[in-house]
Order: C-alpha cells, then structure tokens, then sequence
C-alpha cells in the first residue's frame, strides 16, 4: 500500500491532521505543540500542502502514538473556531448520528 | 450443534496467546502499523471511524446460548454493551480497544469462539442457510459440509493469500436463504437423478462495485469430491487472480473474463490431478463430523396444540406468528425468527441485555440454540408450537417480537457512515426514516413481502444489488445521495436490481421508497402478487415515472 507521505497532497483550504489513537482508538488531532489531542479545537492548522505534507509527515513519524493518520478538512471561522469540514469528519467529531442500542 | 474437539481448543488457544503477544509488542512500538495491520485483520480487528472494529465469527450461524451469554459478556465489558450482526453471519462491536482484545479473546475462546479469517485476503466465515438442519425438505444439514469446508479452511496456508478475500455460503433447501448465488462459491446440496446426494458449484458471484450473479460450473459434485473440487478452484483462482488491481482481484472478475466455459475448463484439468488424493473425502470422515453435530431429543407433539388454538384469537399474537413463526421438520415443533428490526432501530442491533435474555429463552425454549441469518435477524431452530405464546410474550418484552419479518421494515442495513470508514454515506438513519414511515403493521402486511437492502458504499456490506428495492449511498459534492433500485432479490432466482433514475438526496430517501411501495399497491394485479414479481411483469418504467415525475 503506498505510504501517505508517497500520495499526492491537495488542501483546498484550512486542514488538520487526524488519526486514531494507536491504545484505544479514539480520534486524535495532531496538536502545534507535537502531540496529540483529542480536542479538534487544539489541532495544528495548515493551509498548503507543504505544510499539510509536514504535518502529516510527523504525524506518521508517531507510529506508536496514532494510527492511520490523514488530513482532513476544517473550517475556521473569525474567532479562530475549528469546525469539521465535511460529514465524515463531522461524525468523527460528533459521534455516531444515531441514539446507541444501549441506551435506547 | 457441533462440539469442538481438541484440535480447535487448542488452535483458538494458540491463536489467542500469539495475537495477546503480538498486540503487546505493537502497544511497546516492537511492532509498527505496517507490520502489524496484516496481524489485526487476520484476528478480526479493522480500524473504524471513532475506534478499532471486532468482528467475531459465527460459523454457519450456529451459536450456543453459552455463546451468545459470551458475545454480550464481551459487548458489556469491553465495548458499549451492544453488539450488530451482519449480512455474513459475524457480529461486530465498534468501540473495543485494541489493549482489551487479547482479552476479549480470550473469554470468547473458552466457549469456542474466535475471530480467525474474517477479514484478509483469505477464506472467510462459511456461511448457510440459517434454518439448516430444521428445514422441511431439506435434503440434509448442510452444515455438516459448511463444518468441513471451515476445517479445511482454517488457516490454509495455500489460501491465506488468495487476490482477494473468498466467501462460501451453502444451503440444502429448494429455496435459498444463504445467499449462494451471490458468493464467491455458492454449494447447493441436492439429489440428482439416481437419489444420491451431491453439490451444485456455483462460482463467481458477489456484490460490490462489480456485481455478478453466480454461474454453475458443475451441476453434480459427489460429496466425496467436495474438497478437492473447491481447492480446484482456489487453486485457478490464486494462480490467475489478478493482484494488480484490488477492484478487479475477486473471482467474479476472473470468471467473468475467462468465461465460465474457459474458467471450467481450468479447474477439471486441476481436479483430475487431486480428485483422488488425500482431499477425497473418506464416508467415515464425512460420518465423523457428523457424529459431532448434536440434534435435540424431539418429543412427538401435536400438530396443532390447545395453546396455539388459544392464542390464535389474539390479534396481535397471530400478527407475530405469521410473519415469524416457519414450519419445522419435526411435527409439533417451529422454527422462529426473532426480529432484530425494531421501528426506529438500527437493523441488526442487539444489546448485551437483549443478547443474554435471548439466551435464556434459547435454553427454556430451543434446547439451547440459536441461529444468525444473513438478513441480520435471529432465530431459534426447535420451538414446541405449544411453547409459541409464552415465547412470543417474552421475545416481546425484550424487544425482538416485531412482526415484520419479510415485510417492508424488514431492513438490511450495512453500518454506513456512522461507523464505517469505507462508507460514502449514512445507512442506519435511512433505515430507521423508513421503519417509521412503515410502522403500522397493517400498511406493512398489506403490502407485503417486500426486501430492502441499504448499503453506505460501493463495497455493497448491505446487499443492495439484491434487495427488491436497494438503496445505494454515494456521495456528490459533498452531499450524501442515494441511488435506488428495484427488482433485486437474492434467493434461488437471484437477480441485481435495476437502477431507476438519478440520485435522490438524503432527505428524500423515504419519500421515494413510498412513492415505489405506493405505485407497487396502485399496479399490482392482484393482492398476492409480490413487490418482487410486480417488477417482473411491469418493468422498471412505471416506478421511474412515480418517482421523478415530480421530483
């Protein structure tokens, strides 16, 4: 399979990083400070695809730390508030669009 | 029931200590991604939108209620205390961790459980037909092949690498509730003009972006020859699969480039070379396995007891046993289909709670058994008809007494964007528009035996080729949309559905699927003539126009 790092890197607009933690799971976001979070608001925002392919590059580099790791669109409004830039993300964020049989 | 021996205790063990070792040495960065995603998903373990995915097999459908108390003991203690079975005879918990699945493992392996080739390049769970065994007119229970096929399987070396992945499914009924014509290899146990039994083998078909019908190569394979004939086929199949290209790796494309004729061809010239080697099938094996599938002590009941006579005058009892409620081979026995298709539920969802209550009911009512069918309902095999109405009050209070069925609620429904990482849309929240939309049991029976398959992606886990009215979910621009088709149905006369105009938005789903049901009552000839065979006769244009002439 080719390497995210091999594939060619298109951003339209404000991205993320994102994967899943390697323990557990659970969505991450590549962080400024180098780490993760699982808090979109603290995700590292690139705008090119040189900086998007940087991003991405260390993110990959944390092989223990996360897995699967893409980018993935946002929006960011004038108070600097990350939103999710499409469904998949949106529902990565928000949680499944359905009540969970356990607690219907 | 079929009683693992030594061999399969020990081998789920082995599997279960080498995958807690290789899960730690991932958890310490011994092992990388790269390496260990081959490991993962050889033991089950995709990785999901929100978290990993478990999928446990469930061989032929078969479960103990030791089994199924143990899969809701693994959905309580290690994922979010449910559980969603699938078009293929698995469950699958979303949100296990990756540092619990040894243990997960574990406690499933000590009532037999594992999770061994269902995912991979490699033969998957062998599938049957959910009523094997108890069927009327079945010519034998098929799952004595399906347990030989899934020894023979299990971590073949030959095959753990094939182009692609590889699904049997097997039935021995007229009428065909496993699928077959939509596997990879599809087994059809019958008699042929001397009274001795043997397989049709049907190959190539299957779902996904490319979708084909099934063709038989071989009318006629005697028992004897069912193992070699299938690796015969594995074996044309692993040497001129296509590895180049994933979307073209499936035997379907194969068989369908060569010919069947072509493709035939290469697999007698392999059969001829084995035929008669270790793989032919000695009748004491055959009797062995047998031997190790434990049938219930039947009593010799009434055809028609008091308490079904009885119960007969509740309405809402009678609304139940039609549509739930089969015959049986045994006189004075049934076999009961539990619906996992609540209004307003996600299709194929059952909660731990639900789970151990249906096991208990399986130890009071079904000696113990229960069956998963690839429309992602339950069933029990062995219900005294006596036993129906205390049955149908306690399947009611848990939930798993919807009397639909068959009929239009009746949903397949692949978990979608919710969930799924592949999927290009939402399913569930589809199909539960449409239980709504449908919820009244009289608009349902009226219209009848009507199948809807939702899938959330091109990969088709929700079989909407095959569904009467299928519903496919891509996405444009950004937006999920759906296309819908008519005139699919996956049994003995399998056909694919036919797509019936443009895309429609998710908000209009619902509204086209009545405007479908709608013209269907408006066009049919008489009240018993199926959705299914309305399109038949009458053909795609009458639906095209209900729906786009004012959309």
């Amino acid at each position: 399979m080719t390497s995210p790092l091999q594939q060619k890197i298109k951003i339209t607009g404000p991205s993320v990083v994102t994967a899943n933690r390697t323990w557990d799971g659970v969505v991450i976001w590549r962080t400024n400070a180098k780490d993760w979070s699982t808090d979109l608001a603290d995700a590292a925002i690139v705008r090119t695809a040189d900086a998007a392919r940087a991003l991405l590059g260390e993110s990959v580099a944390d092989d223990l730390g996360a897995v699967g790791a893409y980018i993935a669109p946002v929006e960011v409004d004038e108070s600097g508030a990350i939103k999710p830039g499409n469904l998949r993300e949106q529902i990565r964020v928000d949680g499944v669009t359905i009540e969970l049989p356990a607690h219907a | 029931m079929y009683a693992y021996d030594e061999i399969d205790r020990t081998l789920i063990n082995e599997r279960v200590s080498e995958f807690r070792d290789q899960v730690k040495r991932r958890l310490s960065g011994e092992l990388s991604e790269d390496e260990f995603k081959m490991i993962r998903l050889m033991n089950g373990v995709y990785l999901q939108l929100h978290a990993y995915m478990f999928r446990v097999a469930i061989p032929y459908g078969t479960l103990s209620s030791a089994q199924l108390r143990k899969l809701a003991h693994v959905a309580r203690k290690y994922d979010r205390g449910y559980g969603h079975f699938t078009t293929r005879q698995n469950i699958q918990f979303n949100w296990i961790k990756l540092a619990d699945l040894p243990d997960a493992l574990a406690d499933l392996a000590e009532v037999g459980i594992h999770a061994m080739q269902t995912s991979g390049n490699c033969t998957r769970n062998i599938t049957a037909d959910q009523w094997a065994g108890v069927a009327p007119g079945e010519v034998e229970d098929p799952r004595i092949w399906a347990e030989l096929l899934r020894q023979y399987s299990t971590l073949h070396p030959e095959f753990s690498f094939l182009p692609r992945k590889f699904k049997f499914a097997i039935t021995a009924s007229a009428h065909d509730r496993a699928a077959i014509k939509v596997h990879d290899i599809g087994l059809r146990l019958h008699r042929n003009d001397k009274g001795e039994t043997g397989f049709e083998v049907l190959v190539g078909g299957g779902l996904g972006r490319t979708p084909f019908i099934g063709k038989t190569i071989r009318e006629f394979v005697p028992g004897r020859d069912l193992l070699s004939y299938v690796e015969a086929i594995l074996r044309v199949y692993n040497q001129y699969g296509r590895r180049d290209n994933i979307y073209k790796a499936r035997i379907k494309i194969l068989v369908h480039e060569l010919g069947i004729e072509k493709f035939a061809e290469e697999v007698e010239t392999e059969w001829l070379q084995i035929r008669d080697s270790t793989l032919a099938l000695d009748a004491a094996v055959v009797e062995d396995i047998r031997s190790r599938f434990s049938y219930p002590a039947y009593e010799k009941l009434a055809p028609m007891p008091d308490e079904l006579k009885q119960a007969a005058a509740d309405p809402q009892f009678e609304a139940w046993r039609t549509n739930s409620v089969a015959p049986h081979k045994v006189q004075g026995y049934a076999i009961v289909t539990l619906s996992l298709k609540p209004i307003g539920g996600a299709p194929g969802d059952a909660t731990a709670a639900q789970m151990d209550a249906v096991a208990d009911l399986a130890d009071k009512y079904s000696f113990g058994e229960i069956r998963v069918g690839h429309e992602q309902n339950l069933a029990f095999p062995h219900v005294a008809k006596r036993d129906l109405p205390a049955l149908w009050r306690a399947l009611d209070k848990i939930g798993v007494a919807t009397p639909n069925v068959n009929l239009v609620t009746d949903i397949i429904a692949c978990p979608g964007l919710d969930y799924c990482s592949l999927a290009n849309a939402r399913s569930i929240p589809i199909a539960q528009e449409l239980t709504r939309r449908f919820a009244n049991h009289d608009t349902a029976n009226l219209i009848g035996r009507l199948h809807v398959n939702i899938s959330g992606c091109i990969n088709a886990c929700g079989h909407h080729h095959v569904g009467n009215i299928g519903i496919l979910g891509v996405e444009k621009n950004g937006e999920e949309v759906y296309q819908i088709t008519i005139g699919g149905r996956a049994d003995e006369n399998a056909e694919l559905g036919k797509l019936i105009g443009p895309a429609v938005p998710y908000a209009e789903v619902a509204d086209v699927v009545e405007d479908i049901v709608e013209a269907y009552l408006a066009l049919r000839e008489r009240p018993d003539e199926l959705f299914i065979d309305a399109v038949k006769r009458l053909g795609v244009e009458p639906f095209r126009e209900r729906v786009y002439a004012t959309r």
